[in-house]
């Protein structure tokens, strides 16, 4: 989606492949949204899609932008990777498709669960990806209503 | 039962975010699994796990928990224990294996539900 002329837009950037950095931006987009006083339903969900956004990030690309775009009528979220890209996204959708690693799964990442709970949270979730390139989420949270 | 009357029945060790175990704890979820905590836990429920690392803190935080059981005495990395405290996350640890934790667990809030 293409954020509004007149929304409000926030840039951040994700550094992969660094685990203890995990969250730290999806915190600031629940706080950006706490502060603006969405409604707090609304708040958990974008914060949980953020976060595994967030997590997928760090465990499979190099780095990636991160838009937050706040229209009156909607919450849209971009996340741009660099990275090695999904070869298969309705593979990847699957309840417990995973290609962690060992380190990763032993620190309980790899359950196959983060795409299915975007999916879930979101009102609307596009994945288009470039294997070897890079991925993109475009996740839509609508203030009024729905879900 | 509040988080407080949780830790003295069962001899849980205070770890973190001491200051902060007054409130309700509604109920317990046990996994080792962050993505499922995120999709299955509740709202101040009691985290039961294994996982030390920092994004423990960040999921109980997410999900809005009362707080985080480790089992089998495992200790938390420092900077685990630097965000808990940031963020007022009470992290408890115990000897008892999530198996047992978790019964003695149920067994004090289901008949206080
Ligand atoms: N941004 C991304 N870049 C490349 N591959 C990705 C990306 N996001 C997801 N994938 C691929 O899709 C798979 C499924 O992702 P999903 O988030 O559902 O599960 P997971 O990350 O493996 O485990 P969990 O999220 O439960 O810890 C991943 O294992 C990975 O192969
Ligand atoms: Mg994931």
């Amino acid at each position: 989606m293409i954020c509004q002329g007149n929304g409000f837009i926030k840039k951040f950037n994700v550094q992969g492949r660094n685990f203890s950095h995990a969250g730290i931006v999806s915190t600031k987009i629940k706080e950006i949204l706490e502060e603006i006083g969405i409604a707090p339903a609304i708040i958990r969900r974008a914060a949980i899609a953020s976060y595994e956004a967030e997590m997928n990030i760090v465990m499979y690309a190099d780095h990636a932008e991160v838009i937050l775009c706040l229209s009156l009528s909607a919450i849209n979220i971009t996340f741009k990777d660099k990275g090695q890209g999904i070869n298969n996204i309705e593979l990847a959708m699957q309840e417990g498709y995973s290609t962690a690693t060992d380190e990763m799964r032993e620190m309980g990442f790899g359950a196959g669960l983060g795409l299915p709970n975007i999916k879930r949270n979101a009102d609307k979730l596009d994945i288009s990806s470039s294997p070897g390139k890079g991925t993109t989420l475009d996740v839509t949270f609508y203030l009024n209503g729905k879900k | 039962m509040t988080l407080k009357q949780i830790v003295e029945k069962l001899n849980l060790v205070i770890l973190s975010a001491d200051k902060n175990l007054e409130d309700k704890v509604s109920f317990g979820y046990s996994s080792d699994l962050l993505s499922d905590v995120i999709a299955n836990s509740k709202e101040k429920e009691l985290w039961i796990t294994l996982q030390i690392h920092l994004n423990i803190v960040a999921v109980a935080k997410l999900k809005e928990l009362s707080g985080i059981i480790l089992v089998n005495n495992r200790k938390p990395d420092e900077e685990t224990l630097k965000k808990a405290e940031e963020e007022n996350i009470p992290i408890l640890s115990t000897q008892d294996s999530a198996f047992v934790i978790s019964g003695k667990l149920y067994a004090l809030l289901d008949t206080k539900k």
